[in-house]
């Protein structure tokens, strides 16, 4: 059992991290990735949102009709979510402010509803509560991934500090919108050729 | 009038929903591969999000706002968007078979589209009136399908010529496609 608690927990970082293998969540990865203060703000609210849902949702997977399932999993998320938005506005404010309508965005993230029906829904509460953690840990790594590509080529500094060298000049293109997706893609292909390389090796 | 032709260009292009403000990209990279579907999605996506938008900014000024409950926008506005994608799916089966065949496998995707939801609480957030809700939600719609059927066109295209490089096929080189789409809509920025 413990074996396969630690399993479920750490599938999410790279075996099935999820929006850089499942192209799920790409949406939050690719807007608050610009600082990594911030990717680690959504990061930590996507986390406890997940771990939340999930439990709840495995607690109550034996009660709900399957007709009605998305529907139930959805106020659970939702209220999720609605916790974290309040408990941020009071709590964290100047974050608050630099996530904006990504937090109630949460409520749509695929990862969340895709884990509560991949996986909550069918497993006991131990192990949905790890998975839920891998898999929020995982996403909130792919952000900080990006995040740190972004800020240290884009603006030269990392969580705020001056990295690069005085008189940096900055990718600005990076911080911008179509940066973000560029550099993602181009993520998503150099894991794709390191992944190619551990297949040869254990082949 | 003006300002509503301006709101369209900005809501479309300029601060395209998908390229600029990063919403809906789940479809953007899951259904482009063919052309039909990404025509049926986007369809299906302008049909109810401006649906979604102008009863979500009903219920919030009628009920939310004269209650003083704003902080359960989240959770009622969700619910609000599953319940309409199910009406929509029981009434177009019921009234157009054929458009219901077309569209209809992709109505239970929209639910947890993220641009429909973001489209609600923007319109909401940038205190809208009703016509401008209205022109917003509509436009930001079509800005999502014009990419949706674009990106699906090049992708085409690109799986004819087989000339990606192999560790970029699939979700990557889409990603760079809509980076580099993204840079031309932004290029219109001048117009406004």
């Amino acid at each position: 059992m413990a074996a396969r608690i630690v399993a479920e927990f750490t599938k999410g970082f790279w075996k099935e991290i999820a929006p850089l293998r499942f192209a799920l969540g790409i949406c939050p990865a690719l807007a608050v990735s610009t600082k990594v203060e911030s990717a680690l703000g959504m990061g930590m609210a996507v986390v406890f949102v997940l771990c939340m849902s999930n439990v709840l949702i495995s607690a109550v997977r034996n009660f709900v009709p399957d007709k009605v399932r998305i529907a139930v999993f959805i106020s659970i998320i939702a209220t999720g979510v609605v916790i974290v938005e309040l408990v941020m506005q009071a709590y964290f404010y100047p974050l608050f402010l630099v996530l904006g309508i990504w937090i109630p965005l949460i409520v749509v993230n695929c990862i969340v509803l895709g884990r509560a029906e991949a996986f909550a829904r069918k497993n006991p509460v131990i192990l949905s509560l790890s998975d839920g953690l891998g898999m929020g840990l995982g996403f909130t790594l792919s952000l900080v991934v990006i995040s740190s590509l972004r800020e240290i080529l884009g603006a030269g500094s990392w969580l705020g500090m001056m990295v690069m060298p005085e008189g940096y000049p900055g990718f600005g293109f990076l911080l911008r919108p179509p940066g973000a997706f560029v550099i993602f893609g181009l993520i998503l292909g150099a894991m794709n050729v390191i992944s190619a390389k551990i297949e040869k090796k254990t082949v | 009038m003006q300002e509503y032709l301006l709101m369209i260009v900005a809501a479309m292009f300029i601060n395209n929903i998908v390229l600029i403000r990063f919403m809906g990209n789940c479809p953007v990279v899951g259904v482009t591969s063919s052309f039909e579907s990404a025509v049926g999605m986007g369809a299906a996506v302008v049909f109810v999000a401006t649906m979604a938008g102008t009863t979500c900014w009903i219920i919030q000024r009628t009920i939310l706002d004269v209650l003083g409950i704003e902080y359960l926008q989240t959770l009622v506005f969700i619910l609000v968007i599953a319940a309409l994608v199910q009406f929509v799916e029981i009434v177009m089966q019921k009234v157009a078979p054929p458009l219901y065949r077309a569209l209809g496998i992709f109505l239970p995707l929209i639910t947890t589209n993220c641009m429909v939801f973001g489209v609600a609480v923007l319109n909401i957030k940038e205190d809208h009136s009703f016509m401008e809700t209205l022109v917003f939600s509509l436009a930001s719609a079509v800005g999502f399908g014009l990419v949706l059927v674009f990106m699906a066109g090049l992708r085409e295209r690109m799986d004819a010529t087989g000339r990606v490089p192999r560790p970029l096929k699939g979700v990557p080189i889409t990603l760079i496609t809509a980076g580099m789409m993204g840079l031309s809509f932004a290029g219109l920025l001048g117009m406004v």
